[in-house]
């Protein structure tokens, strides 16, 4: 058998190429891989500067009531017309997206956080408190987010800060669920053991060592609760039970009245649920192809 | 403001002399089923002594008679009344302070038992005087009755403390149904679960959120009535279910009211197969300020949350997307005891110069120390209109600076936290039936006196400027009386800010006849003289 020893100038030039991929190669790569990927970001990143930079952005109070201009069409004047407060539709749906991300970013990294911690928990000790702590998963889930979320607004009442909670709570089971799959492959190698016979605590072992070796699953499950997060505090708008008038949010301008002015003033309806749309959509193909980039597995296709 | 009185009784009646001329030019027909839809989940109880919805009046009031009543023709009418149990009208005796009722004989109650006098005045106890555990929504209205009795089968005789123009009007109260005594007297709470009367129609069967139905009482005691075989109630209360029921003919009519957007979408689509009836109404949002709650015990606040309010061109344009339309004061606009707009232009909140009226909102609210003010007004979460009037209320108050939060709550917490005052501002509602402004602004009286008042505030001011309006029987004394009463509320202790009277609007498909509109939704709800053109 003959043995073929590597060649070292072709070594150092893929050694070379790796020290060479800066983020701005990454970013690059992963635009020219997935160009979906990209337009979905692109979306966020828009309406994200959207929602920051909505003081600068919005051409009038979204708050204002104005009886002189009551249910406008699109024009010059109000780009996407007024509602039925004469309110401008374009300037709600701005000051809207600051909503939607503080919600859909504010629930996602909360419960997604949480749901990271007690999942490596659980996997790390195993035992009783997997088994019991599992469970209780299990019922968490066995509610479809928006009825949970229901239950949690019934309760705190209704508000940014509460529909925040509302979202978060039953996001952190699917979130534990998963890390706790990656974590059990975690806990088995051979440097959590070294931790442990160092003398490390359980708090140090989980956050400094096991933690970061799930991290992938859990971007990927964050970028999709982002939209999901969205979506169910649009949900909660339009039941009535979400942020209330006069606040700007998306699933809010969609309740009610807009069923009134539907085909007298459709505009009310259509902005606000093509800005749902496309921000989940945007995320949903960012995240996507966040996964297959992440992902070992996924890379190559 | 006399003449405005005079046009506004002029053109009802104009309206309801076309209205009766062209149903009286048709021969009622005989038969079939009215679908009708109630804005309501459902209703808290089926006892109408205990209630004061809709909810509980448009799924019950089918079923059972009542003492006297509008004129189910004439139900727009605010003086005239007529029998229903009774024979015929009594003439008041002992200096206007004793009133005899001759009660019909053959009436029965839908188990078959005889409906007397004694049935009717144990009814009435109830209603004004009900025992320990039991509740009575109207007490305060019959606060002038001393006593009620049946000295035979066939006599009920209320004995009045004082001779007042405000009792007939009470006494035709739509909520207050004539039960069978020896239910009532062994189980008083029986009738909140359980329907049970001697009206035009027979409870069949109810089903929880869904639906209430009843077949006709053959042995309704007026002749030919009713004329329809059977009712059904839908309880629906998102709008849009009941404007695509409308639409779509699964229901005839609803009773309540919807907005002028609801009806301009259907006439435009079914034409001339949806009829429209309008009204004033008797009732209206009030912005009521916990007086027990910094910085709302100042009045120099609750001032100032009053002049920050353009309510004369806030209530047209409301008017085009929410069933509000008229400015008025503490009574219904249409009375002769109302504020005249002039009138109404002297007080906090309906100064005729918007921009003169908030700058004192802010010098108000800088002296009272609390500038840019954040707090939260507590709203029901009911679209028609108290979603829309809040919404509202809060864009113009963001006018003087102030930040407001709206927490909209269902009706239930809704209730509680206006009982318990956990709140900053609550919008309310003021709904009245037979247009009585003499009891109907009761309202506004401290909650020790009217317990349904919750702003929190003890006024002795206040109710004494109200008892004296009460036992004032010139006409021109009692409306001065009432300005007065008025002016404190409103203008001096601002303990409440009245928003533009709503208007009710009543979509009916084509085919159903016989029903006509009145200021308030819940009168001429038993549904007897109504028939399907079919």
């Amino acid at each position: 058998m003959t043995v073929v020893a590597p060649n070292p100038a072709k070594v150092l030039s893929e050694e070379t190429l790796v020290r060479e991929r800066t983020p701005l190669h990454l970013a690059l790569d992963f635009c020219r891989r997935k160009p979906l990927g990209t337009l979905g970001l692109v979306i966020v990143l828009v309406i994200m500067a959207a929602g920051i930079c909505a003081d600068w952005i919005a051409p009038f109070d979204p708050e204002e009531n104005d009886f002189n201009a009551m249910m406008q069409a699109p024009s010059l004047v109000h780009l996407f017309g007024t509602d039925q407060f004469g309110r401008d539709i374009f300037s709600r749906l701005v000051f809207g997206a600051r909503t939607a991300m503080l919600v859909g970013f504010g629930s996602a990294v909360g419960g997604g956080l949480i749901g990271l911690v007690l999942g490596v928990a659980s996997a790390y000790f195993g035992g009783w408190f997997d088994l019991v702590f599992q469970r209780v998963l299990d019922v968490l889930m066995a509610f479809p987010l928006i009825i949970l979320a229901l239950a949690v607004v019934s309760v705190f009442g209704t508000g940014v800060f509460n529909v925040m909670i509302a979202i978060t709570i039953p996001l952190i089971p699917r979130c534990g669920r998963v890390v706790r799959a990656s974590a059990l492959a975690v806990r088995e190698v051979p440097y959590v053991d070294a931790a442990r016979a160092l003398g490390f605590g359980h708090a140090r072992i989980i956050l400094r060592h096991m933690v970061p070796n799930v991290v992938a699953p859990f971007l990927i499950l964050l970028s999709a609760f982002v939209g999901q997060a969205i979506l169910a505090e649009a949900g909660l708008s339009y039941l009535g039970l979400g942020v209330q008038e006069p606040v700007a949010a998306w699933g809010l301008m969609l309740q009610g009245s807009a069923e009134d002015y539907a085909t007298t003033a459709p505009w009310i309806a259509i902005f606000p649920g093509l800005a749902i749309v496309f921000t989940v959509l945007g995320i949903s193909l960012f995240g996507d192809a966040l996964r297959d980039a992440i992902d070992p597995k996924l890379r190559d296709r | 403001m006399y003449v405005r009185t005079g046009l506004w009784a002029a053109g009802l009646g104009l309206a309801v002399a076309i209205a009766a001329g062209s149903a009286g030019a048709q021969t009622p027909k005989r038969g079939g089923t009215l679908t009708y839809v109630i804005p309501a989940d459902a209703p808290p109880s089926f006892d109408g002594h205990r209630e004061t919805t809709y909810a509980t009046v448009h799924a019950a009031a089918p079923y059972y008679s009542v003492l006297i009543r509008v004129p189910p023709d004439n139900p727009a009418s605010t003086t005239e009344f007529v029998c229903d149990l009774c024979t015929e009208m009594p003439t008041p005796t002992d200096g206007g302070k004793t009133y005899t009722f001759k009660i019909r004989e053959g009436v029965k109650f839908h188990d078959g038992s005889k409906l007397t006098a004694q049935d009717v005045a144990t009814s009435w106890n109830y209603i004004v005087f009900p025992p320990k555990g039991v509740s009575s929504a109207r007490v305060s209205y019959y606060e002038m009755v001393d006593k009620v009795e049946a000295p035979d089968d066939t006599t009920v005789v209320f004995h009045l403390k004082r001779a007042t123009n405000a009792f007939l009007p009470a006494l035709a109260d739509p909520y207050t149904w004539i039960y069978k005594k020896e239910i009532l007297e062994k189980d008083p709470h029986w009738f909140e679960k359980n329907i049970m009367g001697s009206g035009p129609f027979k409870f069949v069967s109810y089903e929880v959120g869904q639906s209430i139905k009843g077949v006709r009482n053959p042995d309704y005691y007026h002749k030919g009535q009713p004329y329809l075989d059977a009712i059904v109630g839908i309880f629906a209360d998102k709008q849009s279910v009941r404007v695509d029921a409308l639409r779509a003919d699964r229901a005839a009519i609803e009773f309540r009211g919807l907005p002028p957007s609801a009806r301009d979408q259907l006439v435009k689509e079914a034409g001339a197969d949806i009829v429209v009836q309008d009204s004033d109404w008797n009732c209206g949002n009030i912005l009521t300020p916990n007086h027990k709650k910094k910085p709302f015990d100042d009045v120099r606040v609750r001032r100032a949350l009053a002049l920050a309010i353009d309510q004369w061109k806030g209530a047209p344009a409301l008017a085009k997307i929410a069933n509000v339309r008229t400015v008025g004061g503490i009574v219904f606009p249409g009375s002769p005891l109302a504020a005249t707009k002039e009138e109404l232009q002297q007080m906090a909140g309906y100064w005729p110069d918007i921009e003169k009226s908030r700058a004192e909102a802010r010098r108000l609210l800088k002296e009272a120390g609390v500038e840019g003010l954040k707090f939260e007004l507590l709203n029901r979460n009911v679209d028609q209109p108290y979603k829309f009037v809040g919404t509202w209320a809060i864009g113009e108050w963001k006018k003087i600076g102030l930040n407001v939060e709206q927490k909209v709550v269902p009706t239930g917490p809704w209730f509680s936290n206006m009982r318990a005052g956990t709140f900053d501002v609550v919008l309310e509602a003021n709904c009245a039936s037979v247009v009585n402004p003499l009891l109907d602004t009761g309202k506004y009286l401290p909650a020790k006196v009217y317990p349904e008042n919750y702003g929190q505030f003890d006024d002795d001011k206040s109710v004494e400027l109200y008892e004296k309006m009460q036992t004032e029987i010139d006409p021109k004394k009692q409306r001065d009386d009432m300005r007065a009463f008025e002016k404190h509320t409103l203008d001096t202790m601002v303990h409440e800010i009245v928003l533009p009277y709503w208007y009710r609007i009543i979509l009916e498909r084509s085919y159903v006849k016989g029903w006509k509109i009145s200021p308030s939704h819940y009168l001429n709800q038993d549904l007897a003289n109504i028939w399907l053109d079919k």
